[in-house]
């Protein structure tokens, strides 16, 4: 066989393998969010997503799972907003005061390593805090533990986006006189967007962790009352139906996971769609 | 969008589908083929939950990660090289094959022990599907107990019981000890990588 047509064969058989690979990517997608909404679907009820469990719930007893809907969303926006509240002046100070420097370097890669840490670690550390600090498990303490698991996702993420404000606007706005107080303004404005983008992608980390609110928040069929009482969550409130031995509870856990499911693609698509909406004032 | 999917869903997904798939057509197929010979195949009475289908549902989850993080490496690979290598008359094929070889190996690697690090902590997903006897697994079909599913399943006795809280910060402290390792060497490596690519 002639050397070109060997180098071409082997080509085309490696390519055909990449593309096989990427098919089986998009398959196994497919299939689990196949799977969850056909198993899901049948079971889902407006009476599910709209009142809290009843008496004997987990014996296939009426209510649905709107106590864990609401604590899911109250976990995941408290901790979204604590961690914000630490992330964003973090990036800000690493861009407008700390420059190009070492400190810098090793923030970033500290975070990264943050970024890896399995939750389940976060939360027995959460618990420990809680016990300190003589808490109980509670929304508080919830709140606390996932703000620590989403600190690094929001302060990379937002990092990666004012990395690439343009040098221009940070000379010209000097030029203007302004201080560095308002140039973080001036910034802020620009990277609205990203942002925007970071925080619904740690709300959305925050709904889907179940490790670290496991000892933390505890559970509770009862609605959210307060920042000192437990709350339920969702990824919960899906393992402990699938825990019981009912077939009808159990359906009920795959209409939860396809609640969940379908909220988290819902902040994707969101996510995608404020960086368009919000882009108007950013300089390209 | 696999990454965004939390790992109950995962965990929900092997419950469902890979667990049943073990049990009923892998197992009876490996211990009649392989399992007569090799003690890492035999499955006598396999439930399905094993760490087999741990594994399998881990991979799942795992290899979003690793492609996002291969990406990064290899778009730090300058323009110029593969640029270089097309003039030189190679396929696309080569020019992906050298390219790879030369720039994108460590990063790879590094792709794939942070793959490993994110597995080795993930909790939920494993603790649905592995089955959680506490003894050590002698074969792909047997059930496991991984250290995170240890912490969860028995938080909520430790209060009752003196030294168990120590015991399960001992797990804890192990577990994060392994993944930090991992973490930290594997990032250097790729800021290594992103560095010589500026230069």
């Amino acid at each position: 066989m002639k050397r070109i047509t060997r180098r071409k064969l082997e080509q085309a058989v490696f390519v055909w393998l990449m593309r096989l690979s990427v098919a089986a990517a998009a398959a196994i997608l497919g299939l689990i969010l196949w799977t969850i909404t056909a198993r899901g679907l049948p079971a889902l009820s407006w009476e599910m997503l709209t009142q809290p469990p009843k008496g004997g719930f987990y014996l296939g007893g009426g209510g649905g799972i709107l106590n864990a809907i609401a604590g899911s969303l109250a976990l995941a926006v408290g901790a979204t907003a604590l961690a914000a509240l630490a992330a964003v002046p973090l990036v800000f100070y690493l861009h407008v005061y700390a420059g190009r420097s070492r400190m810098g370097d090793w923030l970033r890669l500290a975070l990264d390593v943050m970024w890896g840490i399995p939750s389940i670690v976060y939360g027995a550390f959460g618990f420990a805090l809680m016990v300190m600090l003589g808490l109980r498990a509670s929304l508080l303490a919830g709140i606390i533990t996932l703000a620590f698991v989403v600190v690094p996702i929001i302060a990379r993420t937002f990092d990666e986006v004012v990395v690439l404000a343009p040098r221009e606007l940070k000379a010209a706005t000097f030029a203007m006189g302004a201080t560095r107080m308002e140039y973080m303004g001036v910034l802020l404005r620009q990277t609205l967007p990203g942002l925007v983008t970071a925080l619904l992608l740690a709300f959305g980390r925050g709904i889907g962790d179940a490790a670290s609110v496991l000892f933390t928040a505890g559970y509770t069929d009862a609605m959210p009352s307060g920042l000192l009482r437990p709350v339920a969550s969702l990824p919960l409130a899906i393992f402990f139906q699938l825990a019981t031995p009912f077939p009808e509870v159990q359906a009920r856990a795959y209409a939860s996971a396809l609640v969940l499911t379908v909220i988290i693609l819902l902040i994707s698509v969101l996510a995608q769609w404020s960086l368009t909406r919000l882009g108007r004032h950013v300089i390209r | 969008m696999l990454v965004g999917i939390p790992s109950v869903v995962y965990g929900l997904w092997g419950v469902l589908v890979l667990v049943p798939l073990v049990r009923d057509v892998l197992a009876p197929l490996a211990d009649r083929t392989l399992g007569q010979h090799l003690p890492l195949f035999a499955a006598q009475n396999a439930s399905g939950y094993s760490v087999l289908a741990g594994g399998a549902v881990l991979a799942v989850m795992v290899f979003p990660l690793i492609v996002s993080v291969v990406d990064e490496v290899l778009r730090a690979v300058p323009r110029e090289m593969r640029e270089a290598l097309l003039s030189l008359g190679a396929t696309r094929w080569e020019t992906a094959k050298c390219v790879v070889r030369r720039r994108g190996l460590p990063g790879i690697v590094a792709a794939v022990v942070l793959g490993f690090s994110r597995a080795f902590g993930e909790t939920l997903a494993v603790l649905m599907v592995v089955g959680n006897v506490p003894r050590i697994p002698g074969s792909l079909f047997d059930p496991a107990y991984p250290l995170p599913a240890l912490i969860a399943n028995n938080y909520g006795e430790m209060m009752s019981v003196p030294l168990y809280e120590s015991a399960l910060m001992g797990a804890a402290l192990l577990l994060l000890l392994v993944v930090l390792a991992f973490n930290i060497v594997a990032r250097l490596v790729i800021l290594r990588l992103g560095k010589g690519a500026a230069a």
